[in-house]
């Protein structure tokens, strides 16, 4: 996911060339207060305007209890934004308030549903209310650490190895799992310091995360490096599913491949190989048969 | 519709700063490196937008760095709507 500034036209027209899998159109922290009303007409004229083909568009909004939160909501639900991010989600009740925005804007124009909410935690008390928050609406896809406002909140800074954020990111895989809704981590906002982060899209994905945000188009590379499947990891997945596919025609759910036995946990994991590999384009969906 | 004098947008690559003030009919004065490939084309976009809104009468002076028509209808938009203090999205 690519954070744009939602006031620069330049880069919000040439941001999907660069091939994210999502952009975040961003209506909240890049923006100043005096141009709030311009970015907000701008994000509109361009999601209505310019074909981003298949890319997610999300774009985040500021706090629904400043003066510019509800007007963004109208703004972008009226372009047909895909995903609204939520900044500094705290209680399940914002993002019910938050709903209920939508449904008042989709409802006036006839498009009931089609809004998605992805809500960002980015203070303890979020963390403390994550699970809440993944289950607040059935509209939320996606939560998301915003490490900036968290370290802040918890009265430390960002280092390298980000033993500050763990507890965070932990909380927010472990909730957003237990609601069945995505997670993404936070930026890394360095760009001459691609080594740490590579280190750090290693760690997020051991930590179970299902994307990164990112800054600028330099990163998507490191991010999509580490999260495409090997060749090898792909066949071994491929391996197993053909195994236990054997094995239930057959009526029988243990199997061993190379020895090792294979289960209900081996196989869950083999599938989500195989559909990385396809969404990541480095095999077709014939080719995972 | 009274307006004030205002600015939107800015200089930099793929934007358009747009001024509106008071002005007799709608004058539209612009500067833009692809004039003479582009300029009716802008001007079109510029005062559609205007007439969509309601405005009748302005003076426009527009600097294009290569705006898309989608970024000029915004930076109208939001000059007019700073010109003359009525939002397009209501309270």
């Amino acid at each position: 996911m690519m954070f744009v500034p939602g006031n620069n036209p330049g880069m919000m027209a040439d941001a999907h060339i660069y091939g994210p899998d999502s952009i975040m159109l961003d209506l909240e922290d890049s923006v100043t207060m005096a141009e709030k009303d311009a970015a907000r007409l701008l994000v509109h004229n361009a999601l209505k305007s310019i074909d981003y083909g298949g890319t997610e568009m999300v774009v985040r909004i500021n706090p629904l209890n400043t003066p510019y939160g509800k007007k963004d909501v109208e703004a972008v639900v009226k372009a047909g934004v895909d995903v609204i991010r939520m900044p500094k989600t705290e209680t399940a009740d914002e993002v019910r308030e938050l709903e209920a925005e939508i449904l008042k804007v989709e409802t006036e124009i006839g498009r009931v549903g089609e809004t998605k909410i992805m809500a960002a935690i980015e203070s303890a008390l979020g963390i403390v209310n994550a699970f809440e928050i993944a289950t607040a609406s059935k509209r939320m896809m996606g939560i998301a650490l915003g490490a900036e406002d968290y370290s802040a909140n918890l009265k430390t800074n960002r280092t390298p190895g980000g033993a500050e954020l763990l507890l965070a990111r932990e909380t927010i895989v472990v909730a957003a799992r237990a609601a069945g809704i995505a997670c993404f981590d936070t930026v890394y906002s360095n760009l001459d310091d691609m080594e740490t982060f590579r280190k750090e899209v290693e760690l997020i994905k051991t930590l179970g995360f299902d994307g990164k945000s990112i800054i600028n188009p330099r990163q998507i590379e490191v991010v999509n490096s580490v999260f495409t499947p090997t060749e090898k990891e792909i066949n071994k997945a491929r391996a197993v599913v053909a195994a236990i596919k054997e094995a239930q025609a057959k009526g029988s759910g243990v199997i061993a491949v190379n020895g090792k036995m294979v289960d209900r946990p081996v196989v869950l994991r083999a599938e989500r190989t195989i559909a990385l590999a396809i969404a990541a384009g480095v095999i077709s969906e014939e080719e995972a048969l | 519709m009274a307006l004030k004098e205002a600015i939107a947008g800015t200089l930099e690559s793929g934007d358009i700063m747009v001024t509106i003030g008071p002005g007799k009919g709608l004058q539209v004065n612009l500067q833009s490196s692809v004039a003479a490939q582009f300029g009716r084309q802008i001007k079109a976009v510029i005062t559609e937008t205007l007439e969509g809104l309601g405005i009748q009468d302005a003076q426009v002076d527009a600097i294009d760095k290569g705006a898309l028509d989608c970024t000029i209808r915004a930076r109208v938009t939001a000059a007019a709507v700073r010109a003359t203090g009525k939002d397009v999205w209501k309270d």
